[in-house]
């Protein structure tokens, strides 16, 4: 059975028990449907839901499998929500389909600027990455409210709106475009020498230090994509909402994000990471998300049933918990 | 000797991991009062065997009986407590705390739970002289060598009260006197009873300590023998498997090149290079074609002078020529750039990425040398890596195997083969022979020397005198982090000449 050794065997089979428990409450959970030639269903909702998470998790990975972590992709999704909705609101012609790509392209390019921030902050100055990254996680928010002015704006940009909300090609947008960016990272880490440099430095900093390795540029490097992947599900989820909301774009992502990263089986100390997985984690936690509703737990309980379930995902996921439990209780010390 | 009761007995151990068996029905005696060498080659099984009698590993067969009573550890910490005290192979000591901390770490010295601090490092002072070492035992263990931290780790063993003490490689980094300190210790505990378990590939310290021996082959047992009916010859025969012709390429080890080198062009020259508490500045040239072994005691320097020649630290004084021309070491990369490779006595900790696979550390600094954009094909990945796992007898022979998974002879040449295919101009070897079996090392020892002839210029460190006197043409002598002389290889030149150097005895 060597499948179950596997490091995403027990993701997936707890993804597929919450899929599968989904079918006692809605009996059409599995059923897709076609209208207007867009596929519609729950799981193709989960799916478009998993989109940011997604996106986050991507770039979270590679930080992380340096040996970091970016704390500041709820705030930087914020940020350039708020540029690209400002920018749109500004237009004589919000419809207006050159400006809306511009806008966005003004959104995700600021996100790489703050990506550069983080970066330098880590790599060249020497900041531990979890206080580098609060900085820009809390005053970030603060930079979001400047470029809103403090209020929630609103647009009414339909191309805008088919970022998140729309369709093309069958499928939603979102997750056409979350695919883009796990394809193009996948490319990039894995056609290239980036992910085995990127792992080396996790791995071992000192070694890769000696092995000629430069972690400076890797490191600088994985902040900005980072910061590009949360500035792109930024626009994701403030054009779902047609507005650009400060507090509440990407509130707390960085915590589920980094969730997904770990059930993904990429560790938080650094080294070896995977993308499949983290895209498994992401769409892992969005169905955990929509189980405890369709399955009826009170909202009260929606963060104990969650926690839970996650717990019980580590246990079964960490191999000395399994021999602890499977194998028969050993003889220890001089028993005999 | 017979007739005493075994205090440890080890029947029919199996040990299997994912594709490998490291431990088939293997058998193992120790009696009370006796050093007894566990001898293999790199792979053998000799480390799992240790782990799997202390608790690291659970066994998947076989019984363990201490003192007549059948064990089963959960954890070193019980094996500890049950009387086995161990030096693992891969030191693992907390390099962020003190000396004197690590030797007590779990059994400090307390009243009603409080540290007593003072006492602590007394016991540790006394401690260590007992192994002829004087150190500052409230610093950090990292600001000590890896050789002094493996005889922290040594001390510490020997430190606990125990009916058998097990030694994985302890003498791999010492230099002679350390090792002579070492045994001393190890007959006064033998004398005391306690039952010894030695690890070495050096076979003449197996020789001089151990009353008998077992030898592991490919994780079988070939045999248990009193060290006085096994010679050196057969012991080898017997580790390697095969007879006259592998012990036939040991005798044919490339002899000492006294002889007149015709030197190549000068490739490196330090210009009273030095570093502020690791070297003081000197003054060395490196030819295309020539091997310049470093030679003194252990903390003498040569590991810092050698990391001066790679930027793997900074020198703080005088410059470094690189074909005549000055260069600043900011960074191993730039070193790289110029045709520099280093590899490192410390494979643990600057040397491999454990989890990565054997191929991947292979190939990682000839691949951060071409930067990330420029992968290397993965046909050429395999060429190299299939011939180097030949040639340094890589096992197993897997590229895929994470690197944690090999045993540390293994791991070294791995990190070996990591420089070798990038085909310096100037190589740098740190150790390189640490924890390598007899066989193994004969072929790094052909390998240096074929590179000499084929005119890369070689930087050799190593604690092991013979081995600087074998492939050097050219020798430097260290004092107390001081350059003190530079001896020309010639036929008069022998292990005795340089240890008076080294010892200050020679009046030039
Ligand atoms: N954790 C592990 N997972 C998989 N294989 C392992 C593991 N540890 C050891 N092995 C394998 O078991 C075999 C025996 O290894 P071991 O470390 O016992 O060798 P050794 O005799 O101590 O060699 P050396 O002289 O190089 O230290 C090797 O083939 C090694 O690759
Ligand atoms: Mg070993």
């Amino acid at each position: 059975m060597s499948f179950v050794r596997h490091r995403l065997f027990w993701p997936a089979a707890i993804l597929v028990a919450l899929l599968a428990s989904n079918i006692f409450f809605s009996s059409g959970f599995f059923s897709i449907t076609v209208h207007d030639g867009h596929l519609y269903g729950s799981i193709i909702d989960i799916l478009r839901r998993s989109a940011p998470l997604i996106l986050v998790g991507i770039g979270m990975t590679l930080v992380i499998a340096t040996g970091g972590i970016d704390l500041s992709v709820g705030s930087v999704m914020a940020i350039s929500g708020a540029l690209a909705c400002l920018l749109i609101g500004d237009l004589d012609n919000q419809n207006s389909v050159t400006g809306v790509l511009l806008a966005c392209a003004a959104g995700i390019a600021l996100s790489l600027v703050l990506g550069i921030w983080n970066g330098a902050l880590v790599a060249s100055i020497g900041i531990q990455p979890i206080i580098a990254t609060l900085i820009l996680m809390v005053a970030g928010r603060g930079i979001a409210q400047l470029i809103t002015d403090g209020q929630i704006l609103n647009v009414t940009s339909a191309p805008y709106k088919v970022i998140g909300a729309g369709y093309t090609i069958a499928l939603p947008v979102s997750v056409l475009i979350a695919a883009g960016m796990v394809a193009i990272a996948v490319v990039l880490t894995r056609r290239t020498a980036l992910g085995l440099l990127i792992e080396a430095v996790g791995g071992s900093p000192t070694a890769s230090r000696l092995a000629g390795i430069q972690a400076r540029r890797l490191t600088i490097m994985v902040y900005v994509f980072s910061a590009i992947c949360a500035g792109i599900a930024g626009l994701i989820y403030s054009s779902n909402v047609s507005s650009a909301d400060s507090n509440a774009a990407g509130n707390l992502i960085e915590l589920d994000a980094i969730l997904a990263v770990v059930i993904g089986g990429t560790r938080l100390t650094g080294g070896r990471f995977s993308l499949a997985g983290t895209v498994l984690g992401a769409v892992l936690i969005e169905t955990l998300n929509v189980t405890t509703v369709s399955i009826g737990i009170p909202v009260e309980t929606t963060l104990l049933f969650k926690a839970i379930v996650v717990i019980v995902l580590c246990l079964v996921q960490s191999a000395a918990f399994r021999a602890k439990v499977l194998r028969r209780p050993s003889r220890v010390g001089a028993s005999a | 000797m017979g007739s005493r009761p075994p205090v440890l007995e080890m029947t029919g151990i199996r040990k299997v991991f994912p594709g490998v068996t490291a431990l088939d029905d293997v058998d193992f005696r120790l009696l009370p009062g006796e050093v007894h060498a566990l001898m293999g080659e790199n792979g053998a099984g000799k480390s799992t065997l240790i782990k799997v009698l202390t608790g690291v590993y659970g066994t998947d067969g076989g019984e363990i009986r201490l003192g007549g009573a059948a064990v089963l550890f959960g954890s070193p910490l019980q094996a500890q407590q049950a009387g086995i005290s161990t030096v693992y192979q891969e030191v693992n000591l907390c390099t962020n705390l003190s000396v004197a901390e690590n030797i007590f770490i779990g059994r400090e010295p307390r009243t009603l739970g409080r540290i007593r601090w003072a006492e602590m490092r007394r016991r540790a002072v006394e401690l260590l002289a007992r192994l002829d070492l004087t150190l500052d035992v409230s610093a950090p263990l990292s600001t000590y060598s890896l050789a002094i931290q493996q005889m922290v780790a040594i001390a510490r063993a020997i430190d606990i009260d125990a009916k058998v003490l097990i030694l994985d490689e302890p003498t791999s980094s010492l230099d002679a006197s350390e090792v002579a300190q070492l045994f001393a210790v190890m007959r006064r505990l033998k004398d005391a009873g306690v039952a010894i378990l030695f690890v070495s590939h050096f076979l003449d310290q197996v020789y001089e300590v151990a009353d008998r021996m077992t030898v592991l082959r490919n994780g079988r047992l070939i045999g248990e023998y009193r060290t006085a009916d096994l010679p050196q010859m057969q012991l080898v025969a017997r580790m390697i498997g095969k007879d006259l012709e592998a012990l036939e390429e040991l005798e044919s080890q490339p002899r000492s090149s006294a002889r007149e080198l015709e030197r190549g062009p000068l490739i490196a020259k330090a210009v009273g290079l030095g570093r502020t508490g690791g070297i003081a500045p000197f003054d060395m040239e490196i030819h295309a074609g020539e091997v310049v072994g470093l030679a003194g005691l252990l903390g003498s320097g040569r590991t810092e002078m050698a990391r001066l020649f790679f930027g793997a630290d900074r020198a703080d004084t005088g410059h470094l020529e690189i074909d005549g021309k000055p260069l600043v070491l900011r960074s191993p990369r730039t070193a790289m750039a110029h045709g520099i490779g280093f590899s490192s006595e410390n494979r643990r900790t600057e040397g491999v990425v454990a989890e990565l696979s054997v191929r991947e550390n292979i190939i990682l600094a000839l691949q951060a040398a071409r930067g990330w954009t420029r992968p290397i094909a993965r046909r050429r990945q395999d060429e190299l890596v299939d011939k180097y796992v030949k040639a340094l007898n890589i096992r197993p022979a897997d590229p895929d195997m994470p690197v944690r998974n090999l045993s540390g002879g293994n791991q070294q040449k791995v990190l070996l083969a990591r420089w070798l295919i990038t085909e310096p101009r100037l190589l740098i070897i740190d150790e390189p022979t640490r924890g390598i079996d007899v066989g193994a090392k004969a072929e790094i020892q052909r390998i240096v020397a074929e590179l000499a002839d084929g005119g890369t210029a070689v930087l050799f460190v190593s604690a092991e005198l013979d081995e600087v006197l074998r492939l050097s043409h050219k020798i430097e002598v260290l004092r107390d982090r001081r350059l003190v002389e530079e001896l020309d290889n010639t036929d008069d030149v022998d292990a005795d000449r340089v240890m008076r150097t080294i010892a200050g005895g020679v009046a030039q």
